[in-house]
């Protein structure tokens, strides 16, 4: 366990750097509200208060900065706001209840997964064809690579427009997005898996006469689960942006991305703040799966020393 | 039917051509990789007017490749505005001064272990997040300008290079540490004639990786604030107007842009980093 003391040292500076912003970050809030409150601030009209930078107002008026962690729409919440955020909307409203984020965390991760299996099974029948196929190789494999390179995200919100005007619309058009930006990862990963045996190993299988079955079930397949495992952990979190993406630009009523939305259109920053930790969360939860199931899979294989 | 019927002539064309080449015996020679999927490409546009066209699909739905390239040409003073905004402003500034920032704390973390150490599984961590979901943030604070979006780019890429130029430091062997001391080289002669040298595949691996993000951080923030001018913007409000061959056509410089960032640097890296067995 002696390994989980330098990455949490760095988490606490992080927050630490965090709770510090806070009170420039918001001091200029602060000092109107409390001036409201005639409470005395030290440049006392507004004009002038607009002329200073946050860090000098901080320093003139160090009896409300304890105010900057309580504000209800602040410019940078503070960690315990986010945290009672998103405490509030797990832990106490029913998770069917449209303020739960599990809820919107549900319609996120419902895209997601479906896109992420959708895309991982297209990617791998694509892998195992240009494989088997040296005209596909040839002719698909480039544009696999270069697509790479093509911020294929910006297509969604056209994506999603041109699917809901044929009439399909919801879960699918998110999907879609998500099964996209899982998919080349997954092809490219799983090509270099599929190729990764050696002569050696391909001449020991001719040697004992196996089929081209034999030898994709018990060599091929086999040896590229280390590579097909590495791209599904960058398939999904590219699946779970693909899916909040999808949800920004038109108007979803449901998941993170619409609560991002929501908290910024109307003003409720903590809103947008719990969505986003919400999703970094599940983000997180995501990869850890993976993570476990290659542990476990690579084990059962006898390839742990892979799995490192 | 009689479409189906010709584009489907039109795929067996390019396969019969391809499977022809790929098999032949001048398959791994440069022309023809390049020919092969260039064929390819050709065929399904080709595939795509033949449908569009003679199935008669709103341009609504999807606009037929030879609207989009009457698009492109009629517009091309917009997209370059477009490009300079998004492209040069957003994306460029954001992406140099997210890698500098990327540097500059990975040389900090580089003179401890214990920074190391806590550094890699966080930045890892933080490069799986989605965090193009940042971008309302920064428009708030940053206003709708290109300011914000090259702040968003920043933090994107930040996390990437970050992590493989940190991980590149440590690719030295005690061997080759050990021949430096030997020299009598201190940390800076040997940081600078070694590791960093050392460092280059996978500095270059990061920078790789970040181009792209570096466009769809640029591109993402404007759909939640920009002035009347942007790739994003244009995207988002010929959206809402259906004028799906300019989406398309603003698409199409995304696509260019990306590739040409990422072949900039691919070339950089083949300059940089000659020696490596990857390059040879």
């Amino acid at each position: 366990m002696k390994s989980l003391w330098p990455p949490l040292a760095i988490v606490l500076v992080i927050l630490g750097i965090w709770i510090a912003a806070v009170v420039p970050m918001n001091i200029h809030l602060t000092a109107d509200q409390a001036a409201r409150q005639d409470i005395v601030v030290t440049p006392d009209t507004p004009a002038e208060r607009k002329e200073l930078s946050g860090l000098s107002l901080a320093v003139k008026n160090p009896d409300i900065w304890g105010m900057t962690y309580t504000l209800d729409r602040p410019n940078l919440p503070s960690p315990h706001q986010v945290g009672a955020e998103l405490y509030k909307t797990v832990f106490t409203v029913a998770p069917t209840s449209r303020r739960s984020l599990l809820h919107h965390a549900w319609v996120t991760l419902s895209a997601t997964l479906l896109g992420f299996v959708i895309g991982t099974t297209l990617g791998i029948l694509l892998a195992v064809g240009i494989v088997y196929n040296r005209t596909m190789d040839k002719s698909v494999m480039p544009w696999a690579i270069t697509s790479q390179t093509i911020p294929i995200l910006a297509l969604a919100p056209m994506v999603i427009v041109m699917l809901g005007s044929i009439g399909i619309q919801g879960l699918l058009p998110k999907s879609i997005i998500s099964a996209y930006l899982s998919f080349f990862p997954v092809v490219v990963g799983m090509v270099k898996g599929l190729r990764s045996p050696d002569a050696m190993q391909l001449d020991l299988l001719r040697t004992y006469n196996a089929s081209p079955n034999q030898g994709f079930w018990k060599l091929r397949l086999p040896a590229s689960m280390p590579y097909l495992f590495a791209s599904l952990k960058i398939g999904i979190s590219a699946s779970l942006v693909g899916a909040i993406v999808g949800e920004l630009p038109t108007g979803a009523r449901a998941g993170f991305g619409a609560r991002m939305l929501v908290g910024d259109q109307y003003g409720q920053p903590i809103v947008t703040w719990a969505a986003l930790f919400g999703a970094a969360i599940t983000a997180a939860l995501l990869v850890a799966t993976l993570s476990l199931i290659e542990r476990r899979t690579l084990r059962r294989m006898g390839m742990v020393g892979a799995a490192a | 039917m009689m479409a189906f019927a010709i584009a489907g002539l039109i795929w067996a064309a390019g396969w019969f051509i391809n499977s022809r080449l790929a098999n032949s015996a001048a398959s791994d020679s440069r022309a023809v990789s390049l020919l092969i999927p260039a064929i390819f490409g050709i065929t399904l546009i080709a595939m795509w007017q033949v449908l569009v066209t003679m199935l008669g699909v709103s341009p609504i739905i999807l606009p037929a490749p030879s609207a989009i390239a009457a698009t492109f040409a009629s517009s091309i003073p917009t997209l370059i505005a477009d490009f300079n905004q998004t492209i040069i402003k957003g994306a460029l500034t954001g992406y140099i001064a997210g890698m500098i920032a990327a540097f500059a704390v990975a040389l900090l973390a580089d003179r401890s272990d214990f920074l190391t150490k806590g550094i890699l599984p966080v930045g890892a961590f933080m490069a799986a997040l989605p965090i193009v979901g940042t971008a309302p943030i920064f428009v708030k604070w940053l206003g709708s300008g290109w300011e914000s979006k090259a702040a968003v780019v920043g933090v994107m890429v930040f996390f990437p290079i970050l992590v493989n130029t940190v991980a590149g430091l440590k690719d030295t062997s005690a061997m080759q540490r050990d021949l430096m001391r030997t020299y009598g080289a201190g940390y800076w002669p040997s940081l600078f004639k070694l590791r960093l040298p050392a460092a280059m595949p996978f500095i270059f691996n990061g920078l790789k990786i970040a181009t792209t993000l570096a466009l769809i951080g640029a591109i993402v923030a404007e759909f939640f604030g920009s002035p009347t001018v942007g790739m994003g913007f244009r995207i988002s409000t010929s959206v809402g107007q259906l004028a799906m061959d300019m989406v398309w056509a603003e698409i199409v410089v995304a696509a260019l842009a990306g590739s040409a960032f990422y072949g900039a640097m691919a070339l950089i890296e083949k300059r940089v980093t000659f020696w490596h067995p990857s390059q040879r």
